[in-house]
């Protein structure tokens, strides 16, 4: 590859986290980035895709149920299919299960409130194209902002996530534990993220981009950037 | 044709909503209540004459949007007498 990796981000009528996933792509990592609007099905030749945080559709119906019928989403799911690297960060998560990109679903969270603040969570998998930088079993806090993030999943998908190791990241306590009093939302298996079988597609509840740059406090996320980054400017 | 589609949490899916409810009811003093399950109802406007293929069709609308198949059930109901 010549040149730095250009992210698409997709834009969907009610999407907010763009601006965030732009900045960390450009101004952070010094990459190339650009906007691609959900009406559009090119991808500007992009190397790796974002589906942003925010509210599609105003989450009209369900999370993500009518974004996946946005044009650019057959685009998406060809570039998926052919290893490219996608990233699906919270309400981009939603539209990845709705879509049918990632398996499982979203229910509104245990406690019916909307819950916004830092967890903690546990990296299970650094085999993805988003998580290699990451060490085994690494400890990080990110911050989530959800109604609906309380995933499950039949108990044969849940099996085959397990057996294959493609829950990417889960809640814990700060000292890793896994444990009911740290799951935020009540997801199955404490999942907080997980990927498809190939380790290009990734989906998490939380928001690295919001935790990206030494300014906010925390930097943890920005190596789930740097991951895509690296791994494209190797190939 | 007015067909109502109802769209449900599957039965052994954990229904937050449903369950909230429940506890509320029997705060109520409504202790006969076991279990609730919150859905919702489609009114739909369909046009064509024949039954068969208007609940073929809203099958079909209820698999692939109205429903999200992996935890929720669905039914669909044809109405003959207009009322909402």
């Amino acid at each position: 590859m010549s040149g730095k990796p250009l992210f698409a981000i997709v834009v969907f009528p009610g999407s907010n986290c763009d601006q965030d996933c732009h900045h960390v792509a450009t101004e952070i990592l010094g990459c190339r980035a650009e906007y691609v609007w959900h009406r559009d099905t090119d991808l500007k030749g992009a190397d790796a895709v974002i589906l942003p945080g925010g509210f599609a559709y105003g989450d009209y119906l369900r999370a993500g149920a009518l974004a996946r019928f946005s044009p650019v989403m057959e685009t998406v799911a060809r570039f998926a299919a052919d290893g490219g690297p996608v990233l699906g960060i919270c309400n981009g998560f939603q539209v990845l299960l709705e879509a049918g990109l990632l398996p499982g679903a979203v229910r509104v969270n245990r406690g019916l409130r909307y819950v916004c603040r830092d967890v903690y969570l546990k990296v299970d998998n650094t085999g993805t194209a988003f998580t290699r930088l990451y060490e085994p079993g690494e400890v990080v806090r990110m911050p989530i902002g959800h109604m609906e993030g309380n995933y499950t999943a039949p108990p044969e998908t849940l099996t085959e996530l397990e057996y294959e190791g493609r829950i990417v990241f889960r809640y814990c306590d700060a000292e890793g534990r896994i444990t009911d009093a740290a799951n935020p939302n009540g997801a199955i298996a404490a999942i907080a993220g997980i990927s498809n079988r190939e380790g290009n597609v990734v989906g998490l509840m939380p928001h690295p981009d919001r935790c990206a740059e030494g300014l906010l406090g925390n930097d943890v996320g920005r190596k789930m950037f740097e991951s895509a980054a690296l791994a494209l400017a190797e190939s | 044709m007015r067909v109502e589609v109802r769209v449900y949490p599957k039965e052994g899916v954990l229904d937050p909503q449903g369950r909230a409810i429940a506890s509320a009811l029997e705060r109520l003093g409504h202790k006969t209540v076991s279990d609730v399950r919150a859905g919702k109802i489609f009114f739909l406007d369909v046009r064509g004459d024949d039954p068969a293929a208007v609940e073929a069709e809203a099958r079909r609308m209820a698999e692939e949007l109205l429903a999200n198949m992996v935890i929720e059930g669905y039914d669909v109901r044809l109405r003959t007498d207009c009322e909402r």
